[in-house]
């Protein structure tokens, strides 16, 4: 009797390309993803029940885990509008083959952002205040309307690729609509840089407005801090390569080959290009602020570290994490090689993520005011819970797209 | 640095005699119960604990004999070129009456606690948890200031309802409600102090008190250098308690900057 290889029961939804896991593997991760739902919807169930004083954070420590955790993902997410401006507007044709990842990692990033916010906030009923209301002097708001904005940009860029499942495609008024959209994509993606160069730069802008703040303040051109820009650097300087290891990691967990290595040895130089550029200027105003402005308000550069938020954070940001990387990425001979490209994005990225957490957590930190003294500032589960519910929320749509649209235009060759 | 908020006739100000407070906490106690400021039944977490006047302790960190300290009430300062009011994003707190108070509108505030990490003074509070008024203790609510629900920060108005007060009164009486003497309107922690350490009233009067107080050579406001301007005067014959008010480098002297970028 000879055997047939059973097929997983929903292989009609899989992409033209490769063959996927089966049905009850997925469902075994699927439910391994909500066992975190699960985690994570309980501590975010308390916190709306109770209140946000079921987590860590103070009167001292109002921004904590999830603000770093909402700048550091946007920040990596920044590998959607900026290979989106490449690939549509410069027409740097090969990253045609990354794009639909770094849009589904941006909408993931940005959608994720929005969930950890509406928790965030003491009264997410009201969130919409920040729209009714709003305050045109501050840096938030331009980040509320920019987020909001883009987030629906990501998601009209997302929908086309839904559109392009298998099945759907064959329905000749869908398969229009989704040809229609890609007509208008490079619309979309000039109306998605602009948008979240803005909000990239906002969120610089955000802390380096905060005048009572040394560690954070920054003098800047026109009304934009110089973290503004630094902001706006640092994220292309980091997007693209966290979209490399993202499918990195996709391909790691399937098997099989999705982006040729040139493409993302591609995006490996233009984040280090933009890396390059950004620790040339963070060097700098790290330089001047040390130099110029905290001694200008009667501070020293010693007096913003202590035993625990030390310079060690600031030479690992700067150096470590930020022109080891770019170096690495910089030369040919060292970014193309796979280990080398992965471990200079990680730390990349590892570099940006330091950089949200001290201006996020480490200005709060330090003591101003000359009698008070330093406090620190550690997460409770009620705040990892619900950040891992956003990280498996994130895995269940990569899971979901990987497994049903045609993610990766290169798959089915580059695995004959 | 008011300039960018207006300048207003009235400017209500504090000035704080630092030599003459002991550190008593009456005018935390008295604001507390003027404004309705919640009860906290686990208040072993000082950063959770709201206090709109919060007194500090100062040393000059020398050791006996020489060892001194002393206390600092810390109300909102209801700074000049306040670093709040400019990155709230709902337009909830406010530099636009008449008087400078810094204002607070709790039912549009909804909790993003962006104001709490710019104010260097930590004069933000945040409601971690709805207010619980042990039964019978609602009835010591004072029926002038509005409870705060959770998820909205608040923060000293300066009794900001005892003005509203005053200036019916003098309505009422026929007098100017715009030029009130400085008795009419007086915060809770000013007539709490037993000292007399705390003087209230308008700093661009010349007939209050404060106006006076605010000049001497003594006088001096937290973190001037950073350009906030505040409304809220300390005064202190001990260079050391000056000093403890303001960053300054080893080779500085006391008093001797001023704030290089916001003036």
């Amino acid at each position: 009797m000879s055997t047939i290889p059973s097929k997983p029961f929903d292989q009609a939804l899989f992409p033209d390309g490769g063959p996927r896991c089966g049905l009850l593997k997925f469902v075994l991760w699927l439910g391994f993803l909500g066992l975190i739902f699960a985690w994570g919807g309980y501590a975010m169930g308390r916190i709306f029940f109770y209140g946000i004083g079921e987590t860590a954070l103070d009167n001292y420590f109002g921004f904590g885990l999830w603000i770093t955790f909402d700048l550091a993902v946007i920040a990596l997410g920044a590998g959607a509008f900026f290979t989106g401006l490449l690939r549509y507007i410069l027409n740097i044709d090969p990253l045609k083959n990354i794009i639909n990842l770094t849009v589904i990692v941006g909408f993931i990033c940005y959608s994720g952002a929005m969930l950890v916010l509406g928790l965030d906030v003491g009264q997410p009923l009201r969130s919409w205040f920040g729209f009714w209301h709003a305050n045109v002097h501050s840096m938030l708001v331009e980040v509320m309307f920019c987020i909001t904005c883009y987030l629906m940009v990501l998601a009209i860029e997302f929908i086309p690729l839904v559109l392009e499942n298998r099945q759907l495609d064959k329905i000749r008024l869908i398969h229009r609509i989704s040809h229609n959209f890609h007509v208008f994509m490079p619309l979309f993606a000039g109306i998605g840089a602009f948008l979240s160069t803005f909000h990239q730069g906002s969120l610089g802008g955000m802390y380096g407005v905060l005048f009572g703040r040394p560690f954070a303040f920054r003098e800047g051109f026109f009304i934009w801090p110089w973290t503004f820009f630094l902001f706006v650097l640092s994220a292309v300087g980091s997007g693209p390569v966290f979209t490399v290891l993202i499918c990195g990691i996709i391909e790691k967990v399937s098997g099989r080959k999705l982006v040729d290595f040139k493409i993302k040895a591609l995006m490996g130089k233009i984040a280090g290009t933009m890396l390059t550029i950004y620790i040339v200027f963070k060097i700098i105003d790290t330089w001047a602020w040390a130099n110029g402005y905290l001694p200008s308000v009667g501070l020293t550069f010693d007096q913003m570290y202590n035993d625990v938020y030390g310079t060690w954070l600031l030479w690992a940001e700067i150096g470590v994490c930020g022109v080891l990387p770019a170096i690495m990425l910089m030369t040919p001979s060292l970014r193309n090689n796979p280990t080398l490209l992965y471990t200079a994005a990680i730390l990349d990225c590892t570099g940006v993520t330091i950089n949200r957490f001290v201006f996020t957590v480490q200005a709060l930190a330090i003591p101003v005011m000359p009698f008070d003294q330093w406090y620190s500032y550690t997460p409770n589960w009620a705040e990892w819970a619900p950040t891992f519910l956003v990280l498996a929320y994130g895995a269940l749509v990569i899971s979901l797209s990987y497994r049903y649209l045609p993610v990766f235009p290169q798959e089915k060759k580059l695995n004959a | 640095m008011s300039g960018h908020y207006g300048q207003f006739d009235i400017r209500w100000g504090m000035v704080i005699d630092l030599d003459k407070c002991t550190g008593c906490g009456a005018c935390m106690v008295a604001c507390q119960a003027e404004n309705n400021v919640a009860i906290q039944t686990d208040a072993s977490n000082k950063r959770l604990v709201t206090n709109w006047m919060l007194v500090f302790e100062l040393s000059n960190g020398k050791s006996f004999p020489d060892h001194e300290v002393a206390y600092l009430p810390r109300p909102c300062m209801h700074c000049g070129n306040p670093s709040c009011v400019a990155v709230c994003p709902a337009t909830v707190t406010t530099k636009d009456e008449e008087g400078g108070i810094v204002s607070q509108i709790y039912p549009r505030c909804f909790g993003c606690r962006y104001c709490m990490a710019s104010c260097p003074y930590h004069a933000r509070y945040f409601n971690w948890y709805d207010p619980v008024w042990p039964e019978g203790m609602e009835k010591t609510l004072s029926p002038d200031v509005s409870v705060r629900p959770r998820g909205v920060v608040e923060k000293c108005h300066f009794c900001h309802h005892r003005w509203m007060q005053a200036k019916d009164k003098a309505r009422v009486a026929g007098e100017d409600p715009k030029a009130l003497p400085q008795e009419a309107y007086q915060t809770a922690c000013t007539q709490a102090c037993p000292n007399g350490a705390i003087t209230f009233g308008d700093l661009n009067n010349p007939e209050h008190t404060v106006h006076e107080l605010a000049h001497s050579e003594y006088a001096f406001r937290l973190l001037e250098r950073l350009g906030t301007e505040p409304q809220v005067y300390y005064m202190s014959r001990r260079e050391w308690v000056r000093r403890a008010g303001d960053n300054y480098l080893a080779d500085e002297k006391t008093g001797s900057v001023k704030n290089e970028h916001h003036s």
